[in-house]
């Protein structure tokens, strides 16, 4: 064998070596958190709020914070679509041969950086300031300046890979940057921005320590976007700093919960995005 | 000669540093099949996509100088480029289907511009009518009519070149320019077009951008030969083809460079 068929198996074995440590740690949280939290699983976690002591193992569920957390996260989601699309439709059809379009994309990704406490001590500074105390609405607007870099330059490198004779099919027709924009590069972009909105979402939902300061926590279900609101990693958090087992086993359930969540948001994503396809120009 | 649809005066296109076209004049006729000749980095496209202010949309393009259609300079100000590119449409070499379905590619046009024209009926029917028509006119009716909601990128590439010419004369435009429109088809689907714009010529006027000496002898009725940028070579083909002027024309036409 010579030094060229050596190197081959060598970087082979390498990358199914680093497929293989993947593929099992991930293989090894989803059975720690089966194994931990299944046997905690039932019903009434899933279909009630805490009841009185259920932090102490007595009755209850956690429906305050899958709710909570699909609430804040969904809001989150929302607002920073609202703002990072206009802001993606910006960077490639008007600014393109201006400096400001840099000057975004850095910023954009030197705050995809910023560790989500700061986003979340930030929010809290900016709520004291206002004068409004911890809650659902202070969640989503944490979390939706948390989601919306992940959200802008994943809709943005979406945009950047349409081909330019696809929008100047539509500029040849006459159509307007906003015509083209919304009819043509979005269909044409569709199942990626479908992922880069996902991507968003399961970053929001499972973040605990944005919402920690600026959503707070409660056993009642969100009725208010002034009140606070429960989330789930803060009911894993709090379930598992409990000295009570049966209590942190509860928090394997909260976790699996969470996990089913995003694992279900992701396939249905996927279905969806697969169901655009057919569409795209290659 | 005829009286000239397109006046272009002065015109010069700089991408960055580099001056693609100098001090362009020429014009083109009303009807017919106007080819822009002449080998590769010539300007050919270059001039092409000026006449519809594509050229525009492409970064760091600077364009100076006048293009008159029917007398009204396009790059002036006040005009309106939408208009323009309603009224004089593009089809490029290779095929770029809208991510839609063939009935809505060739819909397209007529719904961005909120213009549905015909005789009678809802504008669901006119609509209709339109997309018949215009995928009748590009050759493509017989081969789609029976899935018109299919997704456009199910169709084979010759079948999508037919449908952007489809789509492009369903805004009814009375300039029709053709960026080497067979160059990515093979020699059966590229005759089909071929065949479609000679068969439009008589109300079209149509600019084929090319490099094919011999499509340029089967189709066009004007030539230009552009060199480096520059006009070296104009008037009816035959007289370019039998008699030109330019010794590079003739060098180019004889097959010694090109």
């Amino acid at each position: 064998m010579n030094r060229r068929m050596i190197e081959e198996k060598l970087f082979k074995g390498l990358m199914l070596a680093s497929l293989l440590i993947v593929l099992g740690s991930l293989g090894l949280i989803f059975l720690t958190v089966l194994k931990h939290g299944l046997p905690a699983l039932n019903l009434a976690m899933l279909t009630q709020t805490p009841k009185g002591g259920y932090y102490l193992g007595k009755e209850g569920g956690i429906l305050n914070a899958i709710v909570g957390s699909l609430c804040l996260a969904g809001g989150a989601t929302i607002i920073a679509f609202l703002l990072g699309f206009p802001i993606a439709i910006y960077l490639q059809f008007y600014a393109t041969r201006r400096r400001i379009a840099e000057v975004v994309r850095l910023t954009m990704d030197v705050l995809w950086g910023i560790p989500s406490i700061v986003y979340g001590a930030f929010a809290f500074i900016l709520m004291l300031w206002l004068g409004v105390r911890a809650s659902l609405l202070g969640g989503i607007l944490a979390l939706a300046f948390l989601e919306l870099p992940i959200l802008t330059r994943g809709m943005d490198e979406a945009f950047t890979m349409v081909p330019t004779a696809l929008k100047e099919a539509s500029y040849g027709l006459g159509a307007t940057k906003i015509e083209t924009a919304m009819k043509v590069v979005i269909r044409q972009t569709a199942p990626v921005i479908l992922t880069a909105i996902l991507l968003a979402f399961g970053r929001g939902i499972g973040d605990a320590a944005s919402v920690l300061f600026t959503a707070g926590f409660t056993d009642r279900l969100p009725d208010s976007l002034f009140r606070p609101v429960a989330s789930l990693p803060l009911a894993v958090f709090f379930q598992l700093a409990t000295p009570f087992p049966a209590v942190q086993q509860r928090a394997y359930a909260s976790a699996l919960v969470l996990t089913a969540l995003i694992l279900f948001i992701s396939i249905l994503s996927r279905a969806l995005a697969n169901k655009m396809k057919k569409h795209i120009i290659r | 000669m005829k009286s000239a649809r397109l006046q272009v005066q002065n015109l010069n296109v700089w991408y960055g540093p580099q001056h693609t076209l100098k001090d362009m004049c020429c014009e083109i006729p009303d009807r017919g099949i106007t080819a822009i000749l002449g080998p590769s980095g010539c300007g050919k496209t270059t001039l092409l996509k000026s006449l519809n202010r594509l050229l525009e949309e492409t970064e760091n393009t600077r364009i100076t100088g006048e293009v008159y259609l029917d007398g009204k300079n396009i790059y002036d100000p006040d005009a309106c480029v939408t208009e323009l590119r309603t009224k004089i449409g593009f089809l490029a070499p290779k095929p770029f289907p809208l991510p839609m379905s063939i009935y809505d590619n060739v819909a397209y046009g007529p719904r961005v511009h909120g213009r549905f024209p015909g005789k009678n009926g809802s504008r669901k029917e006119r609509l209709d009518d339109i997309v018949e028509r215009n995928l009748r006119a590009a050759g493509l009716w017989q081969e789609v009519h029976d899935r018109l909601r299919a997704p456009a990128s199910y169709l084979s590439t010759g079948q999508q070149q037919r449908l952007c010419l489809a789509r492009a004369l369903a805004v009814q435009p009375e300039v029709l320019l053709c960026d080497e429109p067979t160059s990515a088809l093979d020699p059966l689907a590229a005759q089909r077009i071929e065949s479609q714009l000679f068969s439009l010529k008589e109300d079209v006027t149509i600019i084929v951008v090319t490099h094919l000496l011999r499509q340029a002898r089967r189709l066009a009725d004007h030539v230009l030969v552009l060199w480096m940028g520059e006009l070296i070579e104009c008037g009816p083909s035959s007289q370019v083809f039998n008699q030109p002027v330019d010794e590079r024309t003739k060098a180019y036409l004889s097959g010694d460079i090109g």
